[in-house]
């Protein structure tokens, strides 16, 4: 399915109207104190309207200005806490979506082989439940008896049912989900309002969100500026007395909070949010905001051969017919053999017969023909008919085939074995009646396009290793051409967790994905293991994402998520430091012109006068915020490049572009409060 | 400005960077105790100190235990610097018989040259002996400069060692920068001082007898024919050249490097320039050696090049811009006159050298001057001023530039290196929480001294305002200018102000305290805490620290975080003097 099946419109009607809400319900000091930037604004606000209440009864002049100031002021806290709200609300939108999918449904409890009705909120680990076909999954579980087909898309949005079954890595089921065919028995394996779901609705609704290590580094900085700003600020006020040119507070509040970062300092945990939301968007759950950080860092990304790279199953690709053999003949004889073999291979064999040579599978019933399978004890297969005993099989197994009637593999058909092995293929051989036709070429096939995206990676300074149970030969072969960087050939959980070691001791970050219980340890040890909501509970507990999708390749939307992430609080940071220019030629010149004249000659946009002056930069510091909510909520935008490439273009956009925009917006709002008569 | 001065200024400049690369590769060896020429010399004096004060040099320190060494050190020197102040009267080579320093005075000037700053709130051809200027003063040149390029070298063990706990020994580096860097190069350069005319003796003050006696009115109406001069004597050479290169800038005498026994010759002049930058521009070479990337050295030079280079383009086209009070007067450059504001600078040094002097040395943390910075132009002046609230990062003080220079790197990596999508990483260290921590901490306590400080002392008309010459935006700048020299550990005045005050005095101190240790304190916090991390190799997806790019983004932030900061405070000083001044007005 699309990833993007889960997309909605960015200011949807009801989020905005819950977020609206929530903005006022956020003003509580208590909630404000986790975010010290916009506390600071918080509190200037409280001391101008304290300030502005007393004006007001006072009788005092500039009673427009100063009103005008506060409401602005207190905009700006709003304008903050909205967008926090905004990205909590889609989350919460996504959170519901999925908890639909885990309304109450009754149980059929099995206690000493009697089945009990109870509702799915009272049942507890360990207890077992039978699930008939039409009926929803109670909770998370294991199947330990039967198999089943079952419809996941209330999780995974896929329609195509999926097989679980008891043992083996398909064992898991998730509640919520329902059997459409068949009947199985599951040992649940978590309380309610414990499962892997709610945890993940948990999370997506920021419920549980829990400062990053970066967020919490910013959030250090933010701090550190804004008391450099304080200071700054609270000693400008003896200073100006010194000169006579005492300020109000009104103005000294207005240049404290235009400094200090709030555009950055507002929309940050909503930054934070809307990654999550993002990775939730292309059906990946995490169990951590900062596993989508980590995701970012990533040097190296393990990934697994099969499904992965190459479509899951070899396939036929050409015939190398043994000397004076024709072609045709040996497509035939290969076809014929294949009939009955419904593996992947034999029915890609079949399908390469006819389309090279036009041969139609014929029905194997009206032949009359005998189909030998597969036997771990002969190692090949094949077909009694109409008196032609073909076999096909590696090529050992041929070869002592071929020995017990007396005839042998001819150096030819060798020779075109190992060339196809060296290439990475697998070698099929055929023989019809004690002689060899030739050999069919089974080949891994990479999928399209995973050369441009390794190419990608490696342009963003990720090394891709493909993992393979194959031998180093055909494991090469398959490396080069898919194009990843590095490969590991007959692989073992254990290799696999040895290879993430190694890394990680040389102080790279590590990603791979996996579904078997034995891939729980690696999955485990990576920095970012992503398990496949079709695989084992075991691996589901051991990464720290979920794929719904059970899709390996997602791996890669992944780490862009997660880049994303980043690069959308540096450049937001970025931005908002270099406003800060433009800002200090608007407020200086206003504070003091009215004293020291000359000063007008800093006043470069020509604002209309100190009133209008403060106001614009107080406006343009809140309307900012509402203004780059949408980049906030969608993150930057992001195309695999250096770090080098990178760099010059955000340093450009937001580094160049912070300095300027707010000249053009201080000066536009100027004239329009003037032509307002606001100021 | 003219073809001459820009000339000069290239030939300056180009000297630094030649001499760059070579004194760096230098220092890294004498860090890393690689073999150099002067160890058959050195090695066996090197052994025989450690074995004296039973140092084992092959022990590695903590962070922690590097800064408690560097504290108690600090300690010890600063309190005999105050005894032999306090008794220098009953000391031996007093020639002038001159009296115990005061109390408060003396703990100024321990403070003060303890922490490199060498501000000086005395004329010290009045107030110290011989004695006191060579053990106490003089030593501590070579102390306080040791201290600071031990420190920038332990930074850079920080971030080029992985996964260490330690940063080396103090004592090792501290003795290995006395003995094979300072000492070798200041007896070369004070013997080429002494060529050029810069006296060095124990001789007792000489009296001549003026050509053209001077008719003195003193302040009750009372007018006296002065006939002599005492002209003041002493061990200047030694002392200038350590002072210039361990970019300390305590005069030896009250006109510093104007008065002419310590700077005579314009090639004088040229050679101390150059010895203030000699060591902090090896040291950015001395980093692109130690962490594997020379190229990022270079880099880190080039930012303070650019920076450098703004200063004193500002500089010198302002002390060129005739001074608009004076009409009718030709202040046009000829062959006769330098032209431009000649107020306060030296007619051997003119314009160029004056305002190159004065960028040069407070870039670094010298603050020897060779002109009033006082009397200079509102924008020249500024420079000077925004040079050290920049953090004297350009170039920087012996090892104090370097350290502050990378606390900025640090800031800079984080906030941009976000933008390329990773976890910030400096030369693959990991910039984290408690990283920026200590840097916002180091960054926080020079708008907290400098602007608590100055805002206190201008709130306090009898305390604070009655020791101001000037009054307006000019009384403003030098109580800034004092805080600013004072926490930036530069030493340079304004003048105008008399800080030989308790207040001054006392908070002053404090300023040069706060402004040494407490800035060094989590610098070497950051640095332990980076030596500790892991090194993430480079690749396509890391942060760049090598290229024109990066320089840019490093100047900018340091023009961003560093000079905004002080904005407020500058446009009420400097900035609107000078607009009052082009509109008539004078202070």
């Amino acid at each position: 399915m699309s990833s993007h099946a889960n997309r909605r419109s960015l200011f949807d009607g009801k989020i905005v109207r819950r977020a609206f809400f929530d903005a006022f319900a956020k003003l509580s000091p208590r909630l404000m104190m986790k975010n010290p930037v916009m506390f600071v604004v918080e509190i200037g606000s409280a001391l101008t309207t304290i300030l502005l209440i007393a004006d007001f009864a006072t009788h005092k002049t500039g009673l427009r200005f100063n009103l005008q100031i506060t409401l602005w002021l207190w905009f700006t806290v709003l304008f903050a806490n909205f967008a926090e709200a905004m990205a909590e609300g889609r989350g919460k939108a996504q959170a519901d979506a999925l908890r639909q999918a885990k309304s109450e449904t009754t149980a059929y409890r099995i206690i000493k082989g009697e089945v009990h009705e109870i509702p799915s909120s009272q049942l507890r680990v360990d207890d077992v439940v039978r699930v008939t076909a039409g009926q929803m999954i109670p909770g998370d579980g294991e199947v330990i008896e039967g198999v089943a087909s079952v419809d996941e898309s209330a999780i995974t949005g896929e329609s195509a049912p999926v097989i679980r079954e008891a043992g083996g890595d398909r064992s898991a089921v998730t509640g919520g989900t329902r059997v459409l065919s068949d009947v199985i028995t599951v040992r649940i394996t978590s309380n309610p309002g414990e499962t892997f779901l709610d945890r993940m609705i948990a999370l997506v609704e920021g419920a549980e969100r829990q400062k990053t290590p970066n967020e919490i580094a910013l959030n250090i900085l933010l701090a550190g500026l804004t008391i450099i700003f304080l200071l700054a600020v609270v000693t400008l006020q003896p200073f100006a007395v010194y000169s006579g040119a005492q300020q109000t507070i009104f103005v000294l509040i207005s240049l404290l909070v235009c400094l200090i970062p709030t555009t950055i300092g507002g929309l940050l945990s909503a930054i934070g949010i809307a990654g999550m939301d993002r990775l939730v968007q292309h059906n990946v759950l995490a169990t951590s905001g900062r596993a989508v950080e980590a995701a970012g860092d990533i040097n190296t990304l393990l990934l697994d051969k099969t499904g992965t790279i190459t479509i899951g199953n070899r396939q036929a690709s050409e015939f190398v017919a043994a000397p004076g053999i024709d072609e045709r003949t040996l497509a035939d004889a290969a076809q014929l053999s294949s009939l009955s073999d419904e593996t992947p291979e034999g029915r890609s064999i079949v399908v390469l017969a006819k389309e090279k040579y036009n041969l139609r599978g014929r029905e194997l019933a009206h032949l009359n023909a005998e189909f030998v399978p597969f036997s771990a004890i002969t190692r090949m297969s094949g077909i009694e008919v109409d008196g032609r005993s073909i076999r096909k099989g590696a090529v050992d197994a041929i070869a002592s085939y071929l020995q017990q009637h007396g005839s042998g593999l001819p150096t030819e058909v060798r020779a075109s074995v190992e060339k196809i092995a060296r290439s990475g293929g697998t070698p099929l051989v055929v023989a019809e009646n004690g002689c060899a036709l030739g050999v069919i070429h089974l080949k891994d096939v990479v999928k399209g396009g995973m050369r441009e995206r390794f190419d990608q990676l490696r342009a963003m300074g990720i090394r891709t290793v493909m993992i393979t149970g194959d031998n180093p030969l055909t494991a090469a072969a398959i490396a080069r051409e898919a194009g990843v960087d590095d490969f590991l050939a007959e692989a073992k959980p254990k290799d696999k967790m040895d290879l993430i070691k190694r890394e990680q001791a040389d102080g790279k970050l590590v990603a791979m994905t996996g579904d078997g219980t034995n891939d729980a340890p690696a999955l485990a040890q990576a920095d970012v293991g992503v398990a496949m909501n079709s695989g084992t509970q075991a691996a589901k507990e051991a990464g720290n994402m979920v794929d719904l999708d059970s899709n390996p390749t997602k791996l890669i939307e992944v780490v862009a998520i997660g880049k994303q992430l980043l690069m959308t609080r540096g450049a937001l940071t970025t931005f908002s430091i270099a406003n800060d220019v433009a800002k200090y030629f608007a407020i200086i010149p206003a504070m003091f012109a009215g004293v020291f004249p000359v000063l007008n000659a800093l006043n470069v946009m020509h604002l209309h006068n100190a009133e209008s002056a403060v106001l614009s930069a107080v406006i343009f510091n809140a309307l900012i915020i509402v203004g780059l909510i949408p980049l906030a909520l969608r993150g930057v935008s992001y195309r695999p490049m250096s770090a080098a490439a990178l760099l010059r273009r955000n340093l450009l956009v937001y580094g160049l572009g912070g300095i300027i925009v707010p000249f053009i917006g201080i000066k536009a709002i100027d004239m329009a409060i003037t032509a307002l008569h606001l100021a | 400005m003219s073809l001459n001065g820009w000339l000069q200024i290239t030939l300056f400049i180009a000297a630094v960077l030649l001499l760059a690369k070579p004194m760096g590769i230098y220092l890294t060896r004498v860090f890393n105790r690689s073999s150099t020429f002067l160890d058959p010399i050195l090695l066996p004096c090197e052994r025989f100190l450690y074995r004296l004060t039973g140092v084992n040099p092959e022990q590695e320190m903590r962070w922690t235990e590097y800064a408690t060494a560097m504290l108690v050190f600090s300690a010890a020197t600063m309190l005999l610097t105050y005894l032999v102040e306090r008794l220098q009267h009953i000391l031996p080579l007093n020639p002038q018989h001159l009296p115990n320093v005061e109390p408060f005075l003396a703990l100024n000037t321990a403070v003060s040259f303890t922490t490199n700053t060498n501000w000086q709130s005395y004329v010290p051809e009045a107030t110290m002996s011989y004695l006191t200027q060579m053990l106490a003063l003089a030593t501590h040149n070579f102390w306080s400069a040791a201290v600071g390029m031990s420190l920038a070298i332990a930074f850079i063990r920080g971030i080029a060692r992985r996964e260490s706990k330690t940063l080396g020994n103090f004592w090792v580096d501290l003795t290995r920068g006395i003995f094979w860097v300072l000492l070798p190069i200041s007896i070369v350069f004070s013997l080429a001082l002494v060529s050029q005319g810069v006296v060095q003796n124990l001789r007792p003050y000489d009296t001549s007898k003026l050509v053209e006696p001077q008719i003195s009115i003193s302040s009750d109406g009372k007018t006296s024919t002065i006939t002599t001069q005492t002209i003041a004597q002493g061990p200047v050479a030694s002392q200038e050249a350590i002072k210039m290169l361990g970019t300390n800038g305590g005069g030896f005498f009250n006109a510093n490097s104007a008065h002419p026994f310590e700077n005579p010759t314009p090639l004088t002049n040229f050679l101390q320039m150059l010895a203030i930058f000699l060591i902090p521009a090896g040291l950015t070479v001395t980093l692109g050696q130690m962490v594997g990337s020379p190229t990022h050295g270079w880099a880190v030079l080039a930012a303070m090049v650019v920076l450098w280079f703004a200063g004193t383009f500002t500089c010198y086209w302002a002390e060129s811009q005739p001074n608009l009070m004076l009409h009718g007067v030709n202040q046009h450059v000829s062959e006769l006159q330098s032209g431009g504001n000649m107020e306060g600078k030296e007619v051997r040094f003119g314009i160029t050298n004056s305002a190159l002097f004065a960028t040069v040395t407070t870039d670094a943390s010298c603050g020897a001057v060779n002109a009033m910075h006082d009397s200079f132009m509102p924008l020249g002046g500024m420079v000077p001023m925004v040079n050290i609230l920049l953090g004297e990062i350009v170039f920087g003080g012996v090892g104090a530039g370097l350290y502050g220079m990378l606390i900025f790197v640090i800031i800079a990596v984080f906030i941009a290196g976000l933008m390329v999508g990773r976890t910030p990483e400096y030369l693959g260290k990991k910039i984290e929480a408690y990283d920026v921590q200590m840097s916002m901490l180091y960054l926080l306590i020079f708008p907290l001294i400098i602007l608590g400080f100055a805002a206190i002392s201008v709130l306090m008309p009898t305390i604070g305002l009655a020791s101001l010459a000037n009054h307006g935006p000019h009384g403003l700048s030098e109580i800034l200018y004092a805080y600013t020299s004072a926490t930036g550990n530069n030493g340079s005045a304004f003048a105008g102000l008399n800080a030989n005050t308790p207040w001054y005095n006392n908070s002053l101190s404090v300023a040069m305290f706060f402004g040494r240790f407490m800035m060094i304190i989590p610098m070497l916090g950051v640095a332990g805490n980076l030596a500790g991390k892991k090194i993430v190799p480079a690749s396509a997806g890391t942060f760049p620290v090598t290229t024109p790019l990066f320089t840019l983004l490093l100047t900018g932030v340091i023009l961003i975080v560093g000079a905004l900061t002080f904005f407020p405070a500058l446009s009420l000083g400097p900035i609107l003097e000078h607009l009052l001044l082009r509109a008539g007005h004078a202070f």
